[in-house]
């Protein structure tokens, strides 16, 4: 039998519509310690389930709940003995929080634009394999992160430019 | 910049990556502005992001520019920008092992973590304790104190996860603040409870009390956390099954109880744990089943998946009450997640009825090659079981596993696959003709060379004994033709067997052989010439010896044993006797040296549990010169098992002597014993040589006392004997949280029970994959024979359990198997006595109104013959 133990989440990891790695954390240093092995089981993961919206799949000994949404895919990998609603919980957190602060638009250039508030909302949920926080409200209201889109990106960084030049 | 921007707009639309094309060189090169005053913060965080982000995708940072990096990035505490600071904790976070010196950081975080900003003092303790090591971490406990108590949640669960994690660093320091996660664990924050259960539970987990206790106190003030009910859950299931605690237990009334708790997360956890629960019940799971039952109409595939997948576990055990679930599984058979639909259909394959099997089987195969080879596996194990529980639907299963080998599909898959039909061979002697044919045209085209050679392996073994062994011939040579190495040499060895067994293809087989010792390896050749050798002298106890049954010892012994002969060059010839025995049967190793190329964990070859004991009595010098060990026994408890002390046995034989080892174990925290040894009473002529006592036994740290002990020499028939065991010790009472001794102690026993050493002890299980051949091969020089009556014996499988474990000898050619509905059996047994004579035993059993038992007995020595009748007797 397991050990009883905080350690739920063995890795997280959000990919896009080509499994494409975007973000990804792995929890447990012996699960795939190498880049080329975390990069294969990726791609392993994606080419089973990108066509079906299935929620849930088990692949290489481990569970693997999933979303997807435009051209994102969100995905939480837990041991095989680990309780899928456990993993479904932390699933949804992430997708909401990240819904939350993208305003919706959770769709690939917005989530690569805030990429740092992205970061922070995964370290949030997931401290070294144990979850932090499983309530999005929660979560939004710690990372405090203010969304930027392109265009707001763009100007602000005109007014960077212009800063610049003038100083030059 | 800009530019760069709107280029890639136009090239790729909004879809595209900004960091697709970054260059790690270029980012660092831009790092250099967190140096300039003011900062600007929105720069500069875009370049931290650009960094973790080159960091996630597994770029490599040289350890002098991540320095470099780093030490740039703590210029920037000095901006108030929030996000950027979080940003700053990341990038300590990301880069403590690859950066040198990050401990630079320490005061900045340190000043964060006790600040006024509340959403810095979570991520701030965070960070710092990731970079924290042992030696600074005595600096920051009375920060960490005061944070796990912290009445912001967020503080207190970072400082409360971030101990947990240090646990594995500094137990010590962690285990002095248990107060303070006791007081955490009655927050009235849901994370916090579960973090400060998690927590505790980590530091008392050794002491079986305190858990016990922590448990009815939170069982009592009930928690509001699911994930908390969760732990908790784990917690009482692990106790459960370590006390072997009865279903009676509060422990167990807690876990039912939480099947009508409000979240399903902790419903199914409860299912789960009664299901898992090694001796349930059906009247146990049966409200556990009908939690899981509701569960299988949910809308959440999740929730669907896992309730299927429990219910799949207590098929395998209790079929019967899965049963009134089949409505429900039948509905699941068209779920559009095929997990669920497989797992669906492999447990109504276990609890339908026999005449449901072929449609189940007609609808697995419609969509068996979407699923992924995990589930196909799952397949085949049902279908495994089918097998099992239905010998006559052999010929359906047969088929459908012959066509699942054809499709495409991973290494586990068809080892799956091969495993089922070799188990179903076994078990079926009609299906074996079919069989072996499947397995012949799958060793044509495969490529995993570990199913091959047991393939090959089985075929030597089973082959020569079907009606028209000269079949398999050219499958088999086909193989030395065009495998690699290890598949060549496992195929002459299988050649080497239809040599041996059939006298008229004996010269067709030499001819092959022939052409196999012109083989371009050395094994394949070393193999063939040595076949060919013992084939030549058409002696049937030679076969038997060298090619049939093969070696029984262990290999790491034998190599050890070599290597101490050629240190001390001897006239006398190397005796293979002196060689300890393999443990395990030794046909199964073959399979696990071979190279395991698509395997996904590749088995190591762990030593044997016999060989690490050889090692570790080795060491003591009182026990030079007792030659090779020649049994471990399983361990032997000698005391309860909830007593203050807790002593198990194990017993070592060697050719003249025994060693007893004693485990000891003080399970109170108020005592230090001190020159611990267990005296021993022998009832029989043995005696008891030396003891050598452990010199302490701190609390909860087990440590072992060994004795040693003399067989008669005399008396070679005096196998059991009776001692009664006392410990003798010196008690010094300690402070139970320092665990400081008293200066004094006082001399104290504690008795044991008494210790039975046994016939078993003395004998050695060998496997002998040809009995028949063995038999011939000792001969009946010292055979004999007696016929007793098993009065108080009522089923035949009663009576080979009751051999088998009382002589602890091999049982071989599956006859620990009786059929069913037989009332006849003929019992195998083969095994080695200390001193190294092989001996056999066929125990001829029939069954009337007790079991009448006819034992005939061979060995290669007589004392041994006389020695098993008379303990049979």
């Amino acid at each position: 039998m397991e050990e009883p133990s905080l350690y739920t989440v063995k890795a997280v990891f959000i990919l896009d519509n080509d499994g494409n790695r975007l973000l990804s954390k792995y929890y447990d240093p012996e699960l795939y310690p190498s880049m080329k092995e975390q990069k294969n089981f990726e791609l392993n993961v994606f080419n089973k389930t990108h066509k079906a919206d299935n929620e849930i799949a088990f692949l290489e000994g481990m569970t693997i709940v999933y979303k997807s949404s435009i051209d994102l895919f969100f995905y939480v990998v837990g041991s095989a003995q680990e309780n899928e609603l456990m993993l479904m919980a932390v699933l949804n957190c992430l997708f909401e929080s990240v819904s939350q602060m993208l305003r919706k638009n959770v769709e690939k250039r917005t989530l690569l634009d805030n990429m740092d508030g992205v970061f922070l909302v995964v370290d949030e949920i997931i401290d070294g394999g144990v979850i932090l926080e499983s309530d999005p409200q929660q979560v939004i209201e710690k990372v405090n992160y203010r969304v930027r889109d392109c265009v707001e990106e763009q100007i602000s960084l005109c007014n960077e430019l212009t800063v610049f030049v003038s100083c030059v | 910049m800009i530019k760069k921007f709107d280029k890639k707009d136009e090239e790729s639309g909004s879809g595209s990556n900004p960091f697709q094309h970054l260059e790690k060189s270029a980012v660092l090169q831009e790092a250099r502005i967190f140096n300039e005053t003011p900062i600007n913060p929105r720069r500069c965080l875009h370049i931290l992001t650009k960094i973790i982000y080159l960091l996630n995708q597994g770029e490599h940072f040289g350890t002098t520019e991540a320095t470099e990096a780093f030490f740039a990035m703590t210029r920037l505490f000095q901006s108030n920008d929030q996000t950027l600071r979080r940003m700053c904790y990341l990038t300590i976070k990301e880069m403590a092992n690859i950066s040198e010196d990050v401990i630079i950081v320490t005061s900045s975080l340190t000043k964060d973590m006790t600040g006024k900003e509340d959403v810095y003092r979570g991520p701030a303790i965070r960070a710092l304790c990731r970079i924290t090591d042992t030696t600074m971490l005595q600096a920051i406990e009375r920060y960490m104190k005061q944070a796990i108590v912290d009445k912001v949640p967020s503080v207190s669960s970072s400082a409360l996860v971030s101990s947990l994690h240090m646990v594995k660093m500094s137990f010590d320091v962690v285990k002095r603040w248990v107060n303070e996660a006791q007081e955490a664990a009655s927050s009235d924050n849901i994370m916090v409870q579960y973090h400060a259960l998690g927590l505790l539970y980590h530091l008392r987990k050794n002491d079986r009390l305190a858990v016990t206790k922590m448990l009815n106190k939170f069982t009592k003030s009930g928690l509001k956390s699911p994930f908390a009910y969760c732990m908790m859950i784990r917690i009482a299931s692990k106790l459960l099954e370590e006390t072997e605690g009865g279903h009676d237990s509060p422990l167990f009334d807690f876990i039912e109880s939480c099947l009508r708790n409000k979240h399903e997360m902790v419903v199914y956890e409860a299912a789960s744990a009664i299901v898992h629960m090694p001796k349930c019940t059906a009247r146990e799971l049966a409200p556990a089943v009908s939690v899981l039952q509701l569960f299988c109409s949910s809308p959440k595939a999740a929730l669907r998946y896992a309730a299927v997948r429990t219910l799949n576990k207590v098929a395998m055990k209790h079929p019967s009450a899965v049963t009134a679930c089949n409505l429900d599984l039948e509905n699941l058979i068209t779920d559009s997640n095929r997990s669920i639909a497989t797992l669906a259909i492999t447990t109504l394959l276990k609890t339908g009825s026999e005449s449901s099997v072929d449609r189940l089987m007609k609808q697995i195969s419609s969509f068996v090659s979407e699923i992924s080879d995990e589930f196909k596996v799952v397949v085949v194990q049902a279908i495994s079981a089918l097998c099992q529980k239905y010998p006559r639907k052999h010929s359906v299963m047969m088929n459908f596993l012959s066509n699942m080998l054809r499709d495409d599909g991973g290494f586990e898959y068809k080892r799956a696959i091969v495993d089922c039909i070799i188990s179903i061979i076994e078990e079926n002697p009609e299906s074996k003709e079919t069989g072996l044919a499947h397995l012949c045209e799958f060793i044509e085209d495969c490529e995993h060379t570990v199913l091959a050679t047991k393939i090959l392996h089985m075929l030597g073994k089973e082959g020569p004994r079907t009606p028209t062994p000269s079949k398999y011939i050219r499958f088999i040579f086909n193989r030395v033709v065009l495998e690699s190495e290890a598949v060549r040499a496992a195929a002459v060895s299988a050649l080497a067997k239809f040599g041996a067994q059939n006298d008229d293809l004996l010269p067709s087989v030499l001819v092959l052989m022939q052409r196999c010792m012109m083989d371009s390896d050395d094994e394949v050749r070393d193999r063939a010439t040595f076949y060919m050798n013992v084939l030549q002298q058409k002696q049937k106890a030679l076969n038997a010896a060298y090619i049939f049954n093969g070696l029984s010892v262990s290999v790491p012994g034998l190599e050890k044993s070599l290597h101490q002969y050629t240190l001390e060059p001897s006239e006398k010839p190397f005796d293979m006797k002196t060689v300890p025995l393999a443990t395990a049967p030794i046909t199964e190793q073959k399979t696990e040296i071979a190279p395991m190329a698509t395997s996904k964990l590749p088995e190591k070859l762990a030593p044997a549990r016999q060989d690490i004991y050889q090692e570790q009595l080795a060491a003591i010098p009182e026990f030079k010169g007792l030659g090779p060990l020649f049994k471990s026994s399983e361990p032997v408890q000698l005391t309860e098992a909830e007593t203050e002390y807790v002593v198990r046995c194990i017993k070592h034989t060697f050719a003249n002597h025994m060693i007893f080892q004693f485990d000891c174990t003080n399970t109170l925290n108020d005592q230090l014993l001190q020159r611990v040894q267990v005296q021993m009473e022998p009832s029989e002529s043995y005696e008891v040589l030396h003891y050598v006592p452990a010199p302490s036994l701190h609390y909860s740290q087990p440590n072992s006392c060994y004795s040693l002990v003399r067989l008669p020499e005399d008396d070679p028939t005096a196998v059991s004997c009776t001692f009664s065991c006392t410990m003798k010790y010196l008690v010094r009472d300690c402070d139970p949280n320092t665990g400081e001794p008293d200066d004094d102690g006082y001399d104290d026993e504690y008795v044991l029970e008494d210790l039975e050493v046994t016939v078993a002890d003395h004998i050695q299980k060998v496997l002998k994959p040809n009995f028949g051949a063995a038999w011939e091969e000792i001969g009946d020089e010292f055979e004999k024979e007696e016929t007793f009556a098993l009065a108080t014996v009522r089923t035949l499988d009663e009576a080979v359990n009751n051999i088998i474990s009382f002589l602890g000898m091999q049982p071989c050619e599956r006859s620990d198997k009786v059929p069913e509905n037989k009332n006849s059996h003929v019992l195998f047994l083969a095994g080695v006595f200390r001193g190294g004579h092989d001996v056999l035993v066929r125990a001829r059993l029939a069954l009337a109104d007790g079991v009448t038992m006819q034992v005939t007995v061979r060995s290669t020595d007589e004392n041994v013959v006389d020695v098993i009748l008379a303990s049979v007797g």
